[in-house]
């Protein structure tokens, strides 16, 4: 860089003249023009405004102008430089996007392809369905209890109002366990139903009382399509003061719409279970046709078989003989149980036709429910 | 119970044609509203037409032909003779016999036309009993009695034009069992009166007592207390039996054997009274109802000699048993095809000895079923009355004046009732006349006690009729009054909330465990729940094993799987097998389910505890000592790949890490802390078996097993190589978790993390779970230094590090909870936490040697 010089003129310093400096711009935006990649317009920029471009150059002559001469010498570098940076990050600019469309077109994928690489799990409908069923209890203020499997005959039968002798007993319809002695009767049995959970409920738990037993069950039924040997249900059972059937039905109802949709209708009939007294099967208007498919002409429904009704529970108010059992006082108390097959639910909620689906253990089976059902 | 509409309207006469369809669904609706559930209707004989009865005027045998052929010449009384073909012989010239003309319709929509046969024209039919559907004898045409009009409709002479209901009756509701019980409720349904059959066609000397009659006696009142004998000698054995009697059988489903069978069977369906007919010159000595004693024997007409047992009720005489009572006859003194002589038999046995009875000889029948649901204590000489009458009548015998009666007295029931219980019960107020009326109509006697009962009303002394053993309580009653007033009256009061918990915490646990497995990718299933002997050796479960202390059933499903299953693998393993088999070769699966053990100290017998009161404390501990252990178990079984291949690549073969991880997801799952260590048990491979311990304070509980299953366990099972399996006592998790308060929140550094990596160098059988706690152990005593995370990122073997050790590469992550830590702290902290696993492990720091 030259000294200072009082006595330059700065029309001698050919490159701070107007014209040179026209020429710089023209040239540096000419070449930004050309530049067609982001490599072209690096050598541009190089050329045009690096440290050896002309305009560079100039810039460092305005020291060697008098004082006087410096500022519009200054002014017109600068206007001139301005043009150009600016001119340079238009064109960075639209290199730069038209780079990134080309690359990013050039990166794109297919997004269906799979990418399933673990395998897919999935939760048992009898869990579900019964977790739902239990639910339903569960909001009504329910406590789900439990029992075992291998029971006490005393819990299964006799405090159920089941006489010795019932026929339920037979070992045609209750598997026994073998006595480790060798006697006739163990007083075991694998439980026939989830009611014996009822009377550990009654025995164990404070009143009023109000819970869901939810469990696997076993008889002595042949496996075809709709008997299994191995199967599960679940039942809720009330004590309290002044419970009538009218709870019964509360109760039934609100069910009934919790697991099959509002405004089904519900109807009880006269039925028997030792247990219970009276007693009732529950039937409610089938979900899927509401009653259409009877009408004649309609067409046929298959989860009704066009009966209008599906048979799903069977309920009663709580034997005053199963109370005493359970030395609760029955002129003080009384109670409403209600009991339903989980696989049965399934059935009639899924689709399911052969109950045996539910026991195979085909992943395929699990696996169309996912992990809720 | 099948019966006839015609049957039921004799004795309830609603006015009801068998072909109104609408009025038949109503009756239906009605009889399954109160508790006789119609199963199905079948409209019977409604499609016969054109059979009219008709004179067999000529027989020609035609010759010439493989079998009997014969050409009859028919009137129907209108002067114009028929001629017929027929293939029959059990008629002459002079017979009556249903004549199906042509444009005739039968059963089944088969239609009668004139046709050619056997070179002549046949102008009808002539039929059999099978071909009117009201039978299956073909052994001959159906000869009606002589004074039939010719010429009259014969479906309408026959009564074949009916419905009949199949009704399913509960086990509580033996007077259902009856044409009369169902005619009773039918009547009540439409409020029409009811005729009782058993007071209609009596003799005069119904209830008389006579010694002439066959002589009887009790001498075990505890199994039967009404015992009734009469006589009717002199009957024609081949008399017909009425054609009427005979549809109303068929309707009923009842064979037709001879009139002194069809006659008890009739009043059998008629009343609910079983009968029994005696051959009486079969007979000797008196006839005693006695227990059997042991080594005696009976063979029944079913030809089936039965072994008695002392339990056993049989009726006997000087030769021994003559029958089951109440269950089924002897062969020794049936009635046959030349008995004239017959003593008829109609008891009152114990519900509950016939029901043990029948069971223990495997032998249902009509009557057992009957006696075990109950019979009308007070029938039995009605009903045998009746049966003598009809003999009488039908066989040209003659009865004997009176009968035998034994009886033993039993106390009448009678129930005291607070009028306004079914109004408690139902929710619904019915009032006093309505509760009186209602048990009236059933049949008791109902009378209001003076006095004021405790709930302010009155008190009802009701006395069931002898037809209803069933009721004996308060709610029997209750549910008379409810059932006939309609459960469909009954109010719906809406649920009213009450104060529940919620799901336990191991219910939750449960829950949250099954879905994380779910979400890892297995798939849950229901498995068996038996095993088999075999089933414990393919295991290679050693001899003394826990797992072989199985409950036993008496009276398992199938004979070769007695067991409940004391591990879940045995059913998982063999789903797994089958899903295999489907074509399914990467299969993961999980299951929960209860395992059974039979605990040592179990008692051999758990009592059966009385009713009439609430057991106590000792009382449930007693019973709960004869249960062996059951806890819950959750297992996983897999094959194949666990990750498939794919455009991505080659697949990952599913290993004992997966079977380990799903214990790690299912422990993790109830935040309990624990460890996964190398063990040795059945049926893993014992190099490839990890034990997973539960660390609950001090205290390590073993909670199972993971791993790749054992090659002989594999080989045994028929599994796909490499299987893994895992089972964990999800029991004890639960027990550990319930403890565990809420999880505490760590504190949240937002300073820098400092990364240090380390490769130590240990001996080969050191296992890296060790020296990942040595390394957690020795950060944790850096000061405030939190070790934030350590991962595991390369295992090398090689010449470098000398045979027989390892390098385990981890990458520590390090955080001050105030402050960025120095290059000098964050080395520090690493020195610490490799120092320690020096000291635990016998770790060297690599490249520091």
């Amino acid at each position: 860089m030259s000294a200072p010089n009082k006595s330059y003129d700065p029309v001698e310093v050919a490159a701070l003249s107007p014209g040179e400096l026209e020429r710089a711009q023209a040239g540096a935006l000419a070449a930004i023009a050309a530049a067609t990649d982001l490599d072209e317009l690096k050598a541009a920029r190089i050329a045009h405004a690096g440290d050896r471009a002309p305009i560079s150059l100039a810039r460092a002559e305005i020291g060697a102008l008098p004082p006087a001469a410096r500022a519009e010498a200054g002014k017109r570098v600068g206007a001139t430089r301005a043009v150009i940076i600016q001119a340079l990050a238009l064109r960075q600019a639209e290199l730069e996007s038209e780079r990134d469309r080309r690359v990013l077109v050039d990166e794109a994928v297919d997004v269906s392809l799979p990418w399933d690489r673990t395998l897919a799990g999935a939760r048992h409908p009898v869990t579900t369905v019964g977790e739902r069923l239990a639910d339903v209890f569960v909001d009504m203020g329910y406590e789900i209890a439990e029992g075992p499997e291998v029971e006490a005959e005393w819990y299964n039968f006799d405090a159920l109002n089941f006489p010795p002798d019932h026929p339920a007993r037979d070992s045609y319809d209750t598997i026994f366990v073998a006595s480790p002695d060798g006697r006739e009767r163990s007083g075991v049995v694998l439980r026939t139903h989830t009611s014996p959970v009822q009377i550990r409920a009654m025995l164990t738990r404070p009143l009023p009382l109000y819970v869901v037993s939810p469990g696997k069950c076993y008889r002595t039924d042949t496996l075809d399509a709709t008997h299994s040997p191995v199967f599960h249900q679940i039942e809720c059972l009330a004590v309290d003061e002044g419970l009538t059937m009218a709870d019964l039905r509360g109760a039934i109802n609100a069910f009934v719409a919790a697991m099959f949709g509002e405004g089904l209708r519900t109807r009880l009939r006269p039925d028997y279970f030792p247990f219970t007294e009276p007693s009732a099967d529950v039937s409610m208007e089938c979900h899927v046709c509401r009653g259409a498919s009877t009408k004649p002409g309609a067409p046929p429904c298959r989860v009704c078989r066009s009966q209008g009704w599906i048979e799903i529970a069977g309920c009663g108010m709580v034997n005053p003989r199963v109370l005493v059992a359970c030395g609760i006082d029955p002129d003080r108390y009384s109670g409403f149980a209600f009991g339903l097959g989980i696989e049965r639910s399934v059935m009639i909620r899924h689709g399911v036709a052969d109950i045996r689906e539910t026991i195979e253990g085909d992943m395929r089976f699990s696996r169309a429910f996912g992990t809720e059902a | 119970m099948r019966v006839p509409l015609s049957w039921l309207l004799e004795y309830a006469p609603v006015g009801l044609a068998p072909d109104d369809d609408a009025g038949v669904a109503e009756m239906a609706r009605r009889l399954t509203a109160c508790g006789l559930e119609v199963e199905s209707v079948e409209r019977v004989g409604q499609d016969i037409s054109g059979v009219v009865v008709a004179e067999v005027l000529d027989v020609e045998e035609l010759t010439g032909f493989n079998k009997p052929i014969r050409y009859c010449a028919v009137s129907t009384g209108d002067g114009q003779d028929r001629h017929v073909i027929c293939g029959a012989t059990n008629f002459a010239a002079g017979a009556r016999v249903p004549l199906a003309l042509p444009g005739a319709v039968l059963p089944g929509g088969f239609e009668i036309g004139a046709r050619k046969t056997y070179g002549k024209v046949s102008e009808g039919m002539i039929c059999a009993v099978d071909e009117l559907a009201i039978g299956d004898d073909h052994t001959g045409i159906l000869v009606l009695p002589p004074d039939v009009p010719l010429g009259i409709d014969f479906i309408e002479y026959a009564g074949l034009r009916d419905v009949v209901f199949d009704v399913n009756v509960t086990p509580d509701k033996g007077f259902a069992l009856s044409v009369r019980g169902i005619a009773r409720e039918l009547a009540i349904a439409y409020d029409v009166p009811f005729t009782d059959p058993a007071e209609t066609g009596l003799p005069a000397d119904a209830l008389e007592v006579s010694a002439a009659v066959y002589p009887a006696s009790i001498a075990d009142p505890t199994g039967c207390d009404r015992f009734v004998l009469r006589e009717v000698l002199g009957c024609d054995p081949s008399a017909p039996v009425p054609l009427r009697m005979r549809v109303r059988l068929a309707r009923a489903g009842q064979r037709s054997v001879s009139l002194a069978v069809d006659v008890t069977n009739y009043l059998m369906l008629e009343l609910g009274q079983p009968l029994h007919a005696y051959d009486k010159a079969r007979l000797s000595g008196p006839i005693v109802v006695r227990r059997a004693t042991s080594g005696e024997k009976l063979e029944t007409i079913d030809h089936i000699v039965r072994e008695l047992v002392p339990d056993d009720i049989v009726i006997s005489d000087s030769t021994g048993p003559i029958g089951l009572a109440g269950t089924m006859g002897g062969v020794e003194s049936e009635v046959s095809d030349s008995t004239r002589d017959l003593v008829l038999e109609a008891g009152h046995f114990s519900a509950r000895g016939v029901a043990r009875m029948s069971r223990r000889h495997r032998l249902g029948s009509e009557a057992s079923a009957r006696f075990e649901r109950g019979v009308d204590s007070e029938l039995q000489r009605r009903a045998c009355a009746r049966a003598t009458v009809m003999l009488a009548e039908f066989g040209g015998g003659t009865a004997v004046p009176g009968c035998t009666y034994a009886h033993v007295d039993v106390e009448p029931v009678t129930i005291t009732m607070a009028a306004g219980y079914p109004d408690r019960v139902a929710g619904l107020a019915y009032g006093l006349d309505t509760v009186q009326t209602r048990l009236r109509q059933v049949g008791c006697l109902v009378e209001v006690e003076p006095g004021v009962a405790r709930d302010g009303g009155v008190t009802l002394r009701v006395t069931p009729p002898s037809w209803r053993p069933d009721l004996t309580d308060p709610a029997d009653l209750a549910e008379e009054v409810i059932r006939l007033e309609g459960y469909q009256n009954i109010p719906v009061r809406d649920v009213r909330a009450t104060a529940g918990r919620g799901l336990t915490a191991s219910q939750r646990l449960r829950r949250a465990a099954g879905r994380a497995l779910a979400y890892h990718g297995f798939v849950e299933v229901v498995s068996h729940a038996f095993m088999s002997a075999a089933d414990f050796d393919k295991l290679q479960l050693p001899a003394g094993d826990p797992r072989r202390s199985a409950v036993r059933l008496s009276n398992p499903l199938t004979d070769d799987e007695p067991f409940m299953r004391t591990t879940l693998l045995a059913g998982l393993l063999r789903t797994l097998a089958r899903n295999v088999g489907r074509g399914m070769p990467d299969v993961a699966l999980y299951e929960f389910g209860l395992v059974f053990h039979a605990r040592p100290d179990e008692a051999p017998f758990a009592p059966i505890l009385p009713v009439d009161h609430g057991p106590s404390e000792a009382d449930t501990a007693e019973l709960a000592a004869a249960l062996p252990d059951q806890p819950l178990h959750v297992g996983v079984v897999l094959a194949g790949n666990a990750e498939p291949p794919g455009w991505w690549g080659p697949g990952r073969q599913a290993g004992w890490q997966d079977a380990v991880e799903a214990a790690r997801i299912v422990l993790r799952s109830a935040r309990v802390a624990f460890e996964v260590r190398a063990d040795q048990r059945e049926p893993w491979h014992p190099g490839r078996c990890a034990a997973v311990v539960m660390l609950d304070g001090e205290r390590e509980v073993l909670v199972g097993h993971a791993g790749e299953l054992h090659p002989r366990a594999i080989a045994a099972l028929g599994l796909p190589a490499r299987t893994a399996a895992m089972e964990l006592d999800f029991s004890a998790i639960e027990r550990v978790a319930d403890t565990l308060g809420p999880v505490q929140a760590p504190p949240l550094s937002s300073y820098p993390v400092a990364v240090q990596d380390v490769a130590l160098v240990v001996a080969q059988g050191v296992p890296a779970a060790d020296v990942e706690r040595a390394l957690l152990a020795g950060a944790a005593e850096v000061g405030d230094i939190r070790l934030e995370s350590l991962n595991l990122f390369d295992i090398y073997t090689g010449g470098q590090i000398g045979d027989g050790n390892k390098s385990l590469a981890y990458t520590l992550r390090f955080r001050a909870p105030d402050r960025t830590l120095t290059a000098e702290e964050a080395s520090a902290a690493r020195d610490a936490a490799v120092a320690e696993a020096a000291r635990r492990t016998g770790a060297v720091l690599r490249g520091a040697n």
